[in-house]
């Protein structure tokens, strides 16, 4: 099937999109091989799902053009639609009817038959591990199940392009894990996919290759690992007992990092980048312990998406701050 | 696995038909599997009807003139119910939009007109029975078809085409809404003047000036008048007679205004779903 697409699954040229005088992208170009994952990183308002709108063709272009799976999202749509399956970010799951009256429905929509849809239908309930509940309203789903569901509705048709706008955002940890397995399954069948995600770590699992957008611009592109590199390092978070410290603490933590530290006195916390990890982390503490200051907690933590935001572009991935926690060591 | 063979892409315009229509029917039925688990829709659509016939038969009947106005009256809250259907579609489209179920409708390779089809042809079907629940209401009330039956079949036929077309300009407000809070008002607040300013509820040549003009072109009162005419209900006694060609004519300017709203909003409603973005 490469050769029908020269290898090329999805491919972008330089994206415009206004809503009135906002410009939503700016010249957005992203390429993503057959077979594999790209991880499409940014803050809210960034231009991710206008990105994904425009490839699924929910929306047109101002300009710029887009191919999927060797067809113009533009010119030729409905050849783009039969061809992707798209999971959105708000679980578009009809919650009246039963799991399986949903993928009945969409494998009808697809233009199957009334028993290729039936027998469709059960086998993704199979495959999602939904058919005990397959013949409940779906109402009564919990958000993971309801996101399985959604996914499933979006291999139906069996698309050699699927499209995950923010798939695991609201999830618990468990229905993240359930939903990272079915997108790692959907990669060993060779399908071809596009996931946006605000989770740096989630891309970090899932994808071949991360873009990060920012201001509706492509800022950075590579694997996980070359984007770490750049933000350099982890980020060494302290929290000290008593506020009247942050001051020496600042100083203390500015001597073993590198860059400005920061700190809020409200969480007595102070944080900085630092290149070497454990040792820095040690270093500052032996100091701190040497200048009397007492710390509460410390944590080290891997990069961030507002980490590679803030090394990136000099700002920080402004909304979804809390959302983006960093793994603990 | 089983094999899936999605069907080829065929053009004409023949295919194009068959295509919306069975899309339409596959979206019908899920908007009606919605209807019948959440059985409640159906109070709006029934009781809102029920109790705007005995408010009117017996509230204000009594000083309109008793059995004479009740008879009067039925043909009115006949056109009135079917025209309100639009504020359920408005309603059920918003509802759609915001849960993002129009986003994923809209990536499939469907047609571009099955959705609002589907939505227009379930809420017809929740209309009929409306119109089965009101006419059982108006029997108890002394109102009777004295026609004869395929006059009285013409009544219903005309009124459900009304409540059809009517339901394409809810599609439409419903996505310029967008969200179903706005959509709730936005549904019905435009059907009070549209609906009070007719002969629903009183005859048209009691109405002042630009009312009274407005009135006798409204379609409302062609429906309604239609109504009552095909159901031969006679006309409130003791008032101006309405003149002109659409009074004698209600049926058929009625039909004729069900073909220009169609012919109006259809496209404005499939027009606004290409481009509707959720949100």
């Amino acid at each position: 099937m490469g050769s029908r697409f020269d290898g090329v699954a999805v491919r972008a040229e330089g994206l415009v999109k206004s809503f009135g005088s906002t410009r939503a992208l700016n010249g957005v170009d992203l390429e993503i091989p057959t077979g594999q994952v790209l991880g499409l990183l940014g803050p809210n308002g960034a231009g991710k799902t206008t990105t994904v709108r425009i490839l699924t063709t929910l929306l047109k272009p101002d300009s710029g053009s887009a191919m999927v799976a060797g067809h113009d999202a533009v010119a030729d749509p409905d050849a783009v639609r039969r061809s992707i399956g798209l999971s959105g970010q708000y679980a578009a799951v009809d919650e009246n009817l039963t799991g399986f009256e949903n993928l009945y429905m969409v494998a009808r929509l697809y233009g199957m038959s009334r028993s290729q849809s039936r027998a469709r239908a059960r086998e993704l309930l199979e495959r999602f591990r939904l058919t005990e509940d397959g013949d409940r309203p779906s109402k009564g789903y919990s958000g993971g199940m309801r996101r399985r569901l959604d996914l499933a509705g979006a291999l139906v048709a069996r698309p050699v392009v699927v499209v995950l706008d923010e798939p695991t955002t609201g999830l618990d940890p468990r229905g993240r894990m359930d939903t990272w397995e079915v997108i790692s399954e959907l990669v060993d069948d060779g399908t071809t996919v596009l996931l946006t995600t605000q989770y740096l770590e989630e891309a970090d699992q899932l994808a071949d290759a991360i873009v990060v957008i920012d201001k509706g611009k492509v800022i950075a592109g590579g694997t996980a690992d070359e984007l770490k590199n750049q933000v350099g390092g982890e980020r060494l978070e302290l929290i000290v007992a008593d506020a009247a410290d942050l001051r020496s603490t600042a100083r203390v933590l500015a001597e073993v990092g590198s860059g400005e530290p920061s700190t809020d006195v409200h969480t007595r916390k102070a944080d900085i980048l630092v290149d070497t990890g454990p040792k820095a982390l040690i270093e500052a503490l032996r100091r701190l312990d040497a200048e009397n200051i007492l710390v509460s907690d410390v944590a080290l933590h891997r990069p961030t998406l507002d980490d590679v935001f803030l090394a990136l572009t000099g700002h920080a991935a402004e909304e979804d701050s809390t959302d983006t926690k960093g793994v603990a060591v | 696995m089983t094999a899936v063979t999605l069907a080829p892409p065929r053009g004409g315009f023949g295919n194009a038909i068959a295509r919306t229509l069975r899309d339409g029917g596959v979206i019908t039925w899920r908007n009606l599997m919605n209807v019948r688990r959440n059985p409640e829709l159906l109070l709006s659509a029934t009781l809102q009807p029920i109790m705007f016939v005995l408010l009117f038969a017996y509230v204000f009947g009594g000083s309109f003139g008793g059995g004479a106005y009740r008879e009067f009256l039925m043909g009115g809250i006949f056109a009135q119910t079917v025209a309100f259907n639009s504020a359920f579609t408005t309603i059920g489209m918003a509802n759609d939009l915001q849960k993002g179920v129009i986003d994923r409708f809209r990536s499939l390779p469907m047609s571009r007109m099955a959705v609002l089809l589907g939505r227009t042809t379930a809420d017809l079907a929740v209309n009929s029975l409306g119109l089965v629940v009101m006419s059982l209401c108006g029997l108890i009330v002394g109102w009777r078809i004295r026609g004869s039956f395929t006059d009285a079949v013409l009544g219903f036929a005309v009124l459900l085409l009304f409540g059809f077309v009517m339901s394409w300009i809810g599609a439409f407000v419903g996505m310029l809404a967008g969200k179903v809070e706005v959509a709730q008002s936005a549904g019905f607040i435009w059907m009070f003047p549209v609906t009070f300013i007719s002969s629903v509820f009183v005859v048209q040549t009691t109405l002042p000036g630009p009312l009274r003009t407005f009135a006798e072109w409204n379609p409302v009162t062609a429906v309604a008048d239609s109504a009552r005419s095909l159901f031969g209900n006679p006309p409130l006694p003791g008032f101006e007679r309405p003149e002109g060609w659409v009074a004698d004519n209600a049926t058929l300017y009625a039909i004729l205004c069900c073909i220009a709203i169609f012919a109006i909003f259809a496209p404005l409603a499939v027009a606004k779903y290409r481009k509707v973005a959720s949100k």
